[in-house]
């Protein structure tokens, strides 16, 4: 043995039947190629992928055909050449037998290879790009759940390692592909690892190995001691005990170290990888081949030629069988993976994925029936074998009587589900299937939990953005009854000067727009504040509470912006200014819009870092501020710009500036009392809210009346109307109605028709309701006619009026 | 007899400064609002569709906190009883079926060549999970609606439907095993069935 490393031990284990000769007495095989493949988009943890080609379409062997769709998805590569036949729905390789997303690939028998690019000089790459490649060649874990390769690495950049573990202890019965593939691509395995120790900068890689497999030692040896790599790669032999395959038993072994409940080995500084993904990862970069075929073993009494063979992913498990020598009759239950972990097949068109590793068609006398179950007797044979250290029993209990919180209490989760409880128990209890059962109930009701809890969040905002709009419109309300009486002495204005009305009104309008942009600026300032503070103290509820209203700010916002430059136009082209000021401020509009777009943008990314907890969070919140300042820093120029401009106009037309010179200031004024109004009708609110508040909470009016709530809410609205007065004393400007309408009836005639066509469509969906009705309801069979024959001559008139106004339109 | 006052007099004191922080423990550390309401309404399943009666999730929960009957929400089933009887320590009761049947989860997907842009339907949505503009198609963002059917009645042409959400291969759930006690008399091992008799 090349080291002396000392070997620990896990608590539990069992020894079930090896049953590992059978399927090693041929070569690999090579399957020929089928008929068609199927290529799941789900074939790894996480999002599914997302496919880039279309039925019809050629593909080439290697040619990327979906691509990952975030963080933790994979991309999918054709296995060999041919036609896309098919995007559908197919039966996977899913215990539940259900069905999913598939490509169907049509071969042409070519094998056509794409264009390879492969990685030679990984060294001097940076390990983000080789990162991505490896996340572009499809590169996913082939021992357990198919997590991307990348994204484990991605965590181990950020610790620092202290083992990097080569799974290669393969302790399932019946499985050999391990095997096979260190005997068969040795080198290529010891290149994957440098590879992959590159990547993680490791202070020690250890080779796992299972004591039944001489031959792969032997071979793993030679390799070792021929590229001298004894010292840094070590192999380490382990006793044959099931399942010192699991990735925490292994580090167990090989290190004495527990992974801690809830926790993943890259915590405390490990990471293990399966032998086939080091191939997978030699062969992606040295090589430039994606993720294309693995290594699978056919096994079971129901094979005349059980074997281990390289397949195409996608290859129909029928098609193997067939190729192995199957005896239907023979075969009993057909499993994918191997008889502790795997899961059965009821269809036998399912394909090879990623992740399969076995394939073993057992016969009723390998793979009986199971006995049926008996209540727990208490013996406690399971918690010897747990090689968790769980409590199977109690567990049982808990999933059994549904409850789950106390199952979680006692590590639920840790359970690695690898069967040895239900292989002990004298009971024959289906242990396994319980905790599967109890653990997929577990992740629903927590999937559930958020959901509602988002739709809550959603609802609450909801209801505060109708109290917010039920509110300005009152305030709106409220102005508009006020300048009521001062239209007739804005006329007296006007009929002076009647050139000069359109402008002033224009300006008018600009300055309110103003006004309101302002309001808005300052209500988004004070929320981006909150949220600020509530991102400080983690409150995660309010976070997104806060996020929503401040995306809602700056909609109003930037919608009273897009209103101010329709506006705003009105008195520029009176003024006739120069072009280059004009353009100016446009630019300045557009970083302005530009830089806020940014902001959102990296909001938006917040949010999303929130959600997965990553670590950048920080980093992006700087950004966010940089962001936001560089927006605030445009607007302020954006106003200087436009101040100025208004300015040099005014100067420019100097009839108007006699003119406005005394209302300029008036109109200064009343700005100031409009905001001194806003504000007084927010303290209003604020204390109509609390003494709301207060009373919901049961104290009586007097206690209110104590609290000077009340008194401070009259003061309030006192001043409200004070200030109210004043600015109807003093703005005499607001004809604003007369060119509201003028402005919002450009055409009748189009818009009537639209309205009669509305109208019409109305009409004839209630009349298909009245019909739908009177095949439900055929006891009212006589109301429902004559309604019916009501709308019938209703919808006749509409459709006349419709087609005379058509009519008139052509004429014009 | 001065032991005694003594005795009096510091119990006097000791309870004096415990009411001292009692009293200031209650002002300081308030909580905001009703927390077995908030309890409530964390079990409730926020589908918002007032089938109980309600305008909304919260509140039927503070008409539960006070004393209205637990079985009032169809959308949440059984599931939402069980938790709110164990909550409240009350007995579970079944559905009550008045205010509905317990469906399965459902969207709402809108016809949108037949939708007349009525907005309407934005109108009913509890949870802004419909998207459109006035005289626009309109459409339901599926991974927000809740399935609480408030926008079926307002539409004027019934172009949405409500669509039960499948089970697919992420959402599937391993089924509970049937049990000891599925084939009755089953208890001792010698009587085993004929099948697994005859491997003996
Ligand atoms: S081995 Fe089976 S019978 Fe024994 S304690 Fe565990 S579950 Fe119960
Ligand atoms: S299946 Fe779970 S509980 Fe049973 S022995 Fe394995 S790890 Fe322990
Ligand atoms: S019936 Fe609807 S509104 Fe009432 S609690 Fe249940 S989900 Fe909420
Ligand atoms: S209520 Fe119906 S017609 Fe109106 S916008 Fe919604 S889907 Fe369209």
């Amino acid at each position: 043995m090349s080291s002396a490393a000392t070997i620990f031990d896990f608590h539990g284990g069992i020894h079930p039947e090896q049953n590992k000769t059978q399927s090693l007495q041929l070569p690999l095989g090579k399957p020929k190629l089928p008929q068609e493949l199927i290529l799941p988009l789900g074939q790894h943890i996480g999002q599914a992928s997302r496919p880039l080609v279309h039925v019809g379409d050629y593909v080439l062997k290697g040619q990327t055909i979906a691509i990952n769709n975030g963080f933790l998805s994979s991309f999918l590569h054709a296995p060999t050449s041919g036609h896309i036949k098919a995007i559908e729905e197919k039966a996977i390789a899913h215990p539940s037998g259900l069905q999913d997303a598939c490509i169907v690939l049509e071969p042409d028998n070519q094998e056509t290879w794409c264009e390879l690019h492969p990685l030679p000089l990984w060294q001097e790459s940076t390990k983000t790009d080789v990162l991505t490649y490896l996340a572009e060649m499809g590169i996913v874990g082939m021992g357990g759940a198919g997590f991307p390769t990348q994204v484990k690495l991605q965590g181990a950049q950020k610790n620092n390692l202290e083992y990097l573990i080569i799974n290669a202890a393969e302790c399932e019965p019946y499985i050999t592909a391990d095997d096979m593939l260190i005997r068969e691509k040795t080198a290529q395995l010891v290149q994957g690892i440098q590879i992959l120790q590159f990547l993680a900068e490791a202070n020690e890689v250890l080779i796992g190995i299972e004591d039944n497999k001489p031959k792969a030692i032997e071979r793993l040896q030679n390799e070792l001691r021929i590229r001298h790599l004894e010292k840094q790669i070590k192999l380490v032999v382990v006793p044959t005990k099931y399942p010192s395959g699991g990735e925490k038993q292994l580090i167990q072994l090989l290190t004495d170290q527990e992974v801690p409940s809830g926790k993943h080995p890259i915590d405390i500084g490990i990471i293990c990888q399966n032998v086939g993904t080091c191939v997978a990862i030699y062969d992606a970069i040295v090589l430039g081949k994606p993720l294309i075929s693995r290594i699978t073993t056919l096994t079971g009494d129901a094979l005349s030629q059980p074997q281990n063979v390289e397949v195409l992913l996608g290859t129909p498990i029928e098609h193997l069988l067939n190729y192995a020598g199957c005896d239907a009759s023979q075969l009993q239950r057909l499993i994918m993976g191997g008889p502790m972990m795997g899961f059965t097949l009821e269809n036998h068109a399912v394909p090879v994925v990623k992740t399969t590793n076995c394939i073993l068609a057992g016969t009723a006398k390998e793979l009986p029936q199971p006995a049926p179950e008996q209540a727990c007797i208490r013996c406690g044979m399971c918690e010897q074998v747990c090689p968790a250290s769980l409590l199977p029993q109690q567990l049982l209990w808990f999933t059994k009587s549904q409850e789950f919180e106390k199952a979680e209490h006692y590590n639920l989760f840790d359970c690695i589900e690898c069967g040895a409880c239900s292989y002990v128990c004298p009971s024959n209890i289906p242990l396994v299937q319980y905790y599967r059962h109890g653990k997929s109930e577990i992740r629903e009701a927590r999937e559930a939990n958020i959901k509602s809890d988002h739709a809550k969040i959603r609802f609450e905002a909801r209801k505060a953005r109708q109290e917010a709009e039920a509110a300005e419109k009152e305030a709106k309300r409220l102005a508009r009854t006020k300048p009521a009486p001062k239209k007739d002495h804005d006329k007296k204005v006007a009929a002076g000067t009647p050139e000069a009305a359109k402008p002033s009104t224009a300006n008018d309008a600009s300055k309110k727009l103003k006004i309101d942009i302002a309001i808005a600026k300052a209500k988004l300032k004070k929320l981006e504040k909150a949220l600020t503070t509530a991102q400080e103290e983690e409150r995660s509820e309010s976070i997104s509470q806060l996020q929503i209203e401040v995306d809602e700010q700056k909609n109003t916002l930037s919608q009273l912006e897009t209103e101010l430059s329709t506006v705003a136009p009105a008195p520029v082209k009176t003024a006739k200014v120069t072009n280059s000021e004009e353009a100016a401020i446009k630019q300045l509009k557009i970083d302005t819009a530009i830089a806020k777009a940014a902001v959102k943008k990296i909001e938006k990314a917040i949010k999303r870092a929130e959600d997965i907890n990553a670590p950048e969070l920080g980093e992006l919140n700087q950004q966010l501020e940089t962001a936001t300042s560089r927006a605030a820093e445009l607007d302020k120029s954006l106003t200087a710009a436009k101040d100025a401009f208004e300015k040099s106009s005014t100067e420019k037309n100097s009839i108007t500036v006699e003119r406005k010179g005394p209302s300029d200031t008036d109109q200064v004024a009343s700005k100031k009392l409009k905001i001194d109004i806003a504000i007084a009708n927010a303290a209003v609110k604020k204390a109509k809210k609390n003494i709301d508040a207060m009373k919901s909470d049961g104290l009586d009016e007097s206690a209110i009346e104590a609290s000077g709530l009340t008194k401070k809410l009259n003061e309030n609205e006192a001043k409200v109307t004070a200030l109210q007065a004043q600015l109807a004393q003093l703005t005499p400007s607001s004809t604003n109605t007369s060119s509201d309408t003028k402005a919002e009836a450009p055409n009748p005639l189009a818009d009537q028709i639209k309205k009669q066509k509305i109208a019409v469509a109305l009409a004839k969906a209630q009349l298909s309701k009245l019909n739908k009705k009177l095949e439900k309801e055929p006891e009212n069979a006589a109301e429902i006619q004559i309604a019916i024959s009501e709308k019938q001559a209703a919808q006749m008139v509409a459709e006349t009026e419709l087609s005379q106004l058509l009519n008139t339109q052509e004429k014009n | 007899m001065t032991t005694i006052l003594i005795a009096v007099g510091i119990l006097l004191l000791l309870s004096l400064i415990f009411g001292a922080i009692l009293g200031f423990a209650n002002v300081r550390f308030h909580v905001e609002g009703d927390p077995i309401v908030e309890q409530i309404d964390a079990i409730l399943p926020q589908t918002q569709c007032g089938q109980c009666g309600h305008p909304g999730c919260r509140p039927y929960a503070e008409a539960i906190a006070n004393g209205e009957a637990i079985n009032h929400c169809p959308p949440g089933g059984q599931a939402t009883i069980q938790a709110l009887a164990d909550l409240l320590d009350v007995e579970a009761i079944p559905l009550d079926g008045d205010h509905g049947e317990e469906t399965a989860k459902r969207v709402a997907v809108i016809r949108e060549d037949e939708c007349i842009g009525c907005t309407k339907c934005i109108q009913a949505c509890p949870v802004d999970a419909i998207l459109g503009a006035a005289k626009q198609m309109h459409t339901v963002i599926a991974d927000e609606c809740t399935g609480c059917d408030l926008c079926i009645e307002p539409c004027p042409v019934d172009c949405i439907d409500m669509v039960e959400i499948g089970v697919t291969a992420k959402t599937w759930s391993w089924d509970k095993p049937v049990g000891p006690m599925s084939r009755p008399g089953n208890l001792i091992a010698t009587d085993r069935q004929p099948s697994t008799e005859a491997s003996h």
